[in-house]
């Protein structure tokens, strides 16, 4: 996805990436939700709370309220695009995915599973910012694991 | 120990020259990304002078020794150093008893022994503890500690909306005869105000309370007396000022020192062990157990005759001189909002400022790839931030041997920031 010909600011903030950033898709509360994760991340304050409604080992909606970057947010908004009404197990495989692509996989980067969230490739060569990348998909993998009954360790709100 | 190479020290009254000063600094001759490396991240650490560096290496080149322990000449030599670098810390903070000098790890580790040693030894259920929005982690959090062992009261001055403390309310809040401690800021990391420390320490003291003044961005960028001052105790930091990390300074009043029961224990600190009790060294030795870093005092004195020989005085007048171009600057940028004062006169080196639709991080980001190093983020000051209504700023933090070029490429790198988000 990266064009090499582009200076490098250009190919890490994409057009698309500037799009969710500004104009975030499920951004919001979602009323009927089963589950809530509220993550941050300390060293930058970057935040996000992520609602989802699991029915039936499927995300059968999803939501996010999120404060910071464009990295995190446009993120954020794109996986929730991806995987709304998505079965759990192809939601764990788009998180696989996207982390592989944020430690450089190539592969990974090619993988049409993740869809619009190639454009966040370019990320993977700033590593000071892939954790801004990967909060959404941290905040994914603890509601999946919070609405399974397993807590690794206390999210913000139980705190 | 030769001492390290002193620069001679410029004509009074006239301007600093950065250019001057940038040949003592090797790293700042770099390119990072492809650009000469413009580091205006001083406020979180500065740069390292090479007479610093030499003070260090000549030191375990020659000198080293373990001190006050052994009889032979290296360790005669160490103990010298250390102890004379205690001298000049002494001199550099307007004192004449080095006694009053306690090296500590920097000012955070300087903050816990006041809050712990002293707090815990003075503080009682009732009590109130003075501090205020514009502090770092590091003045509030030792004592949100001490404040929930001895169930002493938290109170805080608040900040204006030009980054200023307001002190109407002191009066008020010392009325109650409560504040048996006030922990205030010199200089602010996140907006730059140099706050009114000691109008705060003469109310303060009528009222029979005492006051800690977090001076890690204080003594870097603005000279200090402490006497003048008239504080209790004063912390600062070696690598805000051009030395090494791990080390910092408490200095404290005597009197207060003398009845203070120790932080740790340990070597050094003692005078006699029994088999269930001992009894204390004499200070500053009392608070400071176990093997110092010599080096790190050493180099941090060596630091102190660097400032000292540029003049505390131009240092910040060259800051606020940059300051002031960077906020000339800044003001023409549409969507910039700017924190802390208007008027440079009231800051030291820094400048804090969010630009609407691009995040603090992004604009790292975009200026660390031009080689414009800046920090993004709360600067363990959220306080501040929750009182500005943001989540984060970006911030530029200048020091002696930034130039007025640098500031114009921090700006053409704002440019390029509008260009990707506005
Ligand atoms: C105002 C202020 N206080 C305290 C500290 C803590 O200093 P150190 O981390 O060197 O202990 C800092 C450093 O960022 C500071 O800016």
């Amino acid at each position: 996805m990266i064009d090499r010909s582009t200076p490098p600011m250009k190919s890490l903030y994409q057009q698309l990436i500037l799009d969710h950033y500004r104009n975030p898709r499920n951004r919001g509360e979602l009323d009927d939700r089963t589950v809530e994760i509220h993550m941050r991340n300390p060293t930058c304050g970057d935040e996000i709370k992520l609602q989802l409604r699991i029915e039936d080992d499927r995300i059968a909606d999803l939501k996010f309220l999120g404060d910071g970057c464009s990295i995190s947010q446009a993120s954020v908004s794109m996986m929730t695009t991806i995987l709304k009404g998505r079965s759990l197990d192809d939601a764990h495989q788009v998180s696989r995915r996207f982390t592989e692509m944020m430690h450089g996989d190539e592969d990974a980067a090619r993988d049409s599973e993740l869809g619009n969230l190639r454009t966040l490739a370019g990320v993977a060569k700033f590593p000071v910012r892939i954790k801004c990348a990967l909060l959404g998909f941290d905040a994914l993998q603890e509601a999946m694991k919070k609405s399974r009954g397993e807590h690794d360790h206390p999210t913000e709100s139980e705190r | 120990m030769a001492s390290p190479v002193i620069p001679p020290p410029a004509p009074a009254g006239e301007r600093l020259d950065p250019e001057a000063v940038r040949g003592d600094f090797p790293v700042l001759h770099q390119e990072v990304n492809g650009r000469p490396l413009v580091y205006l991240d001083n406020a979180a650490t500065s740069q390292t002078p090479v007479q610093v560096l030499d003070a260090i290496s000549n030191y375990y080149r020659r000198d080293n020794a373990n001190v006050h322990r052994g009889l032979h000449e290296l360790s005669r030599r160490s103990t010298d150093a250390y102890e004379g670098a205690r001298a000049r810390v002494a001199r550099w903070l307007g004192t004449d008893d080095a006694a009053e000098i306690i090296w500590t790890r920097g000012a955070t580790e300087a903050i816990n022994l006041v809050a712990h040693s002293w707090g815990l030894a003075h503080l009682e259920e009732g009590d109130e503890i003075l501090l205020t929005e514009v502090e770092h982690h590091s003045n509030l959090v030792p004592w949100q500690m001490v404040a929930r062992r001895t169930g002493a009261r938290l109170r805080y001055l608040e900040l204006d909306e030009h980054g200023q403390l307001e002190l109407e309310p002191l009066a008020e809040i010392l009325s109650g005869g409560r504040v048996k401690i006030a922990a205030v800021s010199h200089v602010s990391n996140a907006l730059g105000t140099i706050n009114p420390v000691a109008e705060i320490v003469g109310q303060v003291h009528s009222a029979g309370g005492v006051v800690l003044v977090d001076g890690a961005q204080g003594a870097a960028h603005a000279p200090v007396n402490v006497a003048e001052l008239g504080a209790d105790f004063y912390v600062c930091s070696g690598h805000k000022m051009c030395g090494p990390t791990g080390i910092g300074v408490l200095w404290g009043r005597r009197e207060l020192l003398e009845e203070m029961p120790p932080y740790q224990g340990g070597g050094e600190m003692i005078d006699e062990v029994e088999r269930d009790h001992s009894t204390w060294a004499d200070l500053p030795h009392k608070f400071e157990a176990g093997t110092p870093n010599i080096a790190g005092a050493v180099a941090m004195a060596a630091a102190l005759e660097y400032l000292e020989a540029l003049g505390p005085e131009r240092i910040l007048a060259h800051e606020q001189h940059l300051v002031s171009r960077t906020l000339d600057a800044l003001r023409e940028i549409p969507g910039v909002r700017l924190f802390g004062p208007p008027d440079p006169a009231h800051r030291a080196g820094v400048v804090s400022f969010t630009m609407k639709g691009a995040h603090p991080h992004d604009i790292a980001t975009i200026l660390d790839s031009e080689g414009v190093a800046i920090r993004a983020g709360h600067h363990c000051a959220q306080l501040v931030m929750k009182r500005y209504g943001v989540s984060a700023t970006a911030r530029a933090s200048f020091y002696l041997y930034n130039t007025d070029q640098e500031v114009d490429r921090l700006v053409a790198g704002l440019a390029s920031v509008q260009e990707i988000f506005g």
